[in-house]
């Protein structure tokens, strides 16, 4: 099982974060939070590992101060 | 023409418990004449210990109700000897659609394994259901077996007597007073013997409503389950479209949480809602409305000293995933071999603790499974609805996401593993599926097929393996069913028992579940599995 990557692991950091800007332009919020949950379910299962996504669950959830 | 369920089926005549000078004492009496407590009691007269039931009513459950039975169930009631007529009369079905909006986002096909008696789901009203399982009592009571059903005898009061329950009973004729030795509860889901015994019944509610509706008409659907999310015809929310036999047909639709309950049940708002989904044009009759809310809860331990719950009274379910009745069959299946053998004197009392651990561990499952159905049909959150339409979108196009559409997961037996009954698998390299605590999988056999076989008794079955024919061990008759390779044309008991292994010894209980696997035979090895199975080790 692998380990869930919180190291650098992007080669172009700002073409990606570009991309995912770009994805969202000009979209309503509803379109855009549509989006962003197709894109997570695709990106999930190309992971197909629960015990990493659950890793990324937690540190996604404990980034934050809470709301 | 009169309804099945309009037909009174056991009405009540006086029976001489009534007047008994004093209270008659009963074996087993069982509370509910529903599918669960009509099991329980063929279960135990065509094993020969009394059994009467006691109903307020006279009549089959009014309506459908219940339609999906899978195929555990229904090798169940061949061990009841009543799995034919249901699968003569029911619908089998296999294919589903899946419509999100306005188009069909994909079609799955349950894909049945072969090489089983019984196919994986047939649709069948819970009032024929319910109806056959009435003539299988009546047979069995006709050849003298002891079961007896009381019709409008309705239960008032429940007192524990330590060594045994008193009942008192309301009649046409007045009331009187029985005791029992044991008593299986089986009064459904707002069971009065729970409240009466001022019991825990702790869930979860689901704030949403659904108009059911059995509808007669000639319409050309398919033999298919249909489920919409977000159609056209119903915004926002879900609806379902299912067979049955003589032409009726399910929908369910669902109306959300603030409604009118009464308003919506009137056929002037039921028809406009069913015309929108079948089309201006259909010609349909209503047979049954009713409006539902789902509740998904359990009751913390299921046996009470000699008070023992099954069914609806101990366990509710939604219905996304046809785990009601399903699941109460299985809690009766799993409790008469042990209630006889404890009211036999063949094993301890605490042998009936089992049930409660295995079946609260099935309840569970069931519950677990049923809950995510409803979640993502009815998302209760703006996020959860947003991932549920994703799935859907995805679906049309992504393989990957079909798995993650839920429209009701079929329900499929519960393999009681860490069950105490169990002993450790000592099977090398054999299938998970048929490890200790699992449900033994059906295979073809010559002309009929293994489970045939199997049930009402334990069972050493070999697989090119030596044994002795029979073994008594602690009061306990195991007789010996030795098949080899040359039995299974088809190679399907090799797959399902042997796997890597090249023979196998199964130890298995009467309710057909794995208690213990080998290798080869070892008596000692083998009379401690027995004991252990038994609650006597
Ligand atoms: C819309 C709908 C769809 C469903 N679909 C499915 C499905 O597809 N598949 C499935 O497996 N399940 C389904 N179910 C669930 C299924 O109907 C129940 O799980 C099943 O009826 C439970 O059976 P039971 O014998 O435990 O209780 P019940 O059928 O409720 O029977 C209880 C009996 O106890 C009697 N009783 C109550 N109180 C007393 C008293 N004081 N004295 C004497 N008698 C009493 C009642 O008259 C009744 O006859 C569905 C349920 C609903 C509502």
């Amino acid at each position: 099982m692998a380990d869930l990557i919180l190291k650098p692991n992007l080669a172009q950091a700002d073409d990606v974060y570009a991309d995912l800007l770009a994805a969202h332009e000009g979209l309503s919020k509803e379109d855009s939070d549509a989006l962003n949950a197709r894109l997570i379910l695709i990106l999930a299962n190309h992971i197909g590992d629960r015990a990493v996504l659950r890793a990324a669950l937690d540190a996604a959830r404990t980034a934050a101060p809470a709301g | 023409m009169n309804k099945i369920f309009e037909i009174p089926l056991y009405p009540y005549t006086r029976s001489p418990d009534q007047d008994a000078q004093t209270p008659a004492r009963r074996k087993v009496v069982i509370v509910g004449a529903g599918p669960i407590g009509l099991a329980a009691a063929i279960d135990l007269a065509q094993q020969g210990i009394e059994a009467i039931v006691l109903d307020d009513n006279d009549k089959v459950s009014f309506g459908s109700r219940a339609i999906c039975f899978a195929k555990r169930p229904l090798e169940i009631l061949d061990r009841l000897g009543c799995g034919q007529e249901m699968v003569d009369k029911g619908v089998v079905w296999n294919l589903g659609k899946v419509f999100f909006g306005d188009r069909k986002v994909y079609e799955f096909n349950l894909l049945p394994e072969e090489g089983h008696q019984r196919p994986a789901f047939i649709n069948l009203q819970q009032y024929y259901f319910e109806e056959y399982l009435v003539n299988r009592a009546r047979a069995l009571e006709s050849e003298g077996a002891p079961i007896e059903l009381r019709g409008q005898n309705k239960v008032l009061k429940v007192t524990d007597r330590g060594d045994h329950t008193e009942l008192l009973i309301d009649t046409p004729e007045g009331q009187y007073t029985l005791e029992a030795d044991w008593l299986i509860a089986c009064d459904g889901a707002g069971s009065p013997i729970r409240a009466m015994m001022g019991l825990d019944f702790v869930g979860r509610v689901f704030e949403d409503n659904f108009l059911i509706a059995d509808v007669i008409m000639d319409a050309d659907f398919p033999t298919e389950r249909w489920f919409w999310f977000d159609p056209p015809f119903n915004k926002g929310q879900s609806a379902l479209l299912h067979k049955q036999p003589d032409g009726v047909w399910r929908i369910d639709l669902q109306l959300g949480w603030d409604i009118d309950k009464e308003e919506e049940k009137k056929p002037e708002n039921v028809i406009p809602r069913l015309k929108a989904m079948l089309g201006e044009d259909v010609k349909f009759d209503l047979e049954w409305v009713s409006i539902y809310t789902f509740q998904c809860r359990r009751m913390e331990k299921f046996r009470h000293n000699r008070v023992i719950f099954a069914g609806d009274s101990a366990h509710q379910v939604s219905p996304f995933g046809a785990r009601g009745a399903n699941s109460g069959l299985q809690d009766t299946d799993n409790l008469v071999w042990k209630l006889k053998m404890v009211i036999d004197g063949t094993a301890p009392d605490s042998l009936l603790d089992s049930y409660d651990a295995e079946r609260v561990h099935g309840a569970d499952e069931n519950i677990l499974n049923s809950s995510r159905s409803t979640d993502f049909i009815t998302p209760k959150s703006e996020t959860s609805r947003i991932f549920r339409d994703a799935v859907l979108d995805l679906s049309e196009k992504y393989e990957f996401a079909r798995p993650l559409v839920n429209s009701g997961r079929l329900s499929v037996p519960c393999t009681y593993d860490g069950s105490p009954l169990n002993t450790p698998d000592a099977l090398p390299g054999g299938p998970a599926r048929t490890r200790p605590g699992a449900p033994c999988p059906d295979a073809p056999l010559g002309n009929g097929f293994l489970l045939g076989d199997l049930g009402d008794r334990f069972t050493l079955l070999t697989i090119d393996a030596e044994a002795p024919d029979t073994l008594d061990e602690s009061g306990i008759t195991v007789i010996r069913l030795a098949l080899s390779g040359a039995d299974d044309a088809t190679g399907a008991l090799a797959a399902r028992y042997l796997g890597d292994a090249k023979s196998a010894v199964y130890l298995i209980r009467p309710d057909q579940h794995v208690a213990a696997r080998w290798d080869s035979f070892d008596e000692t090895a083998t009379r401690a599995a027995i004991r252990r199975a038994t609650g006597q080790e």
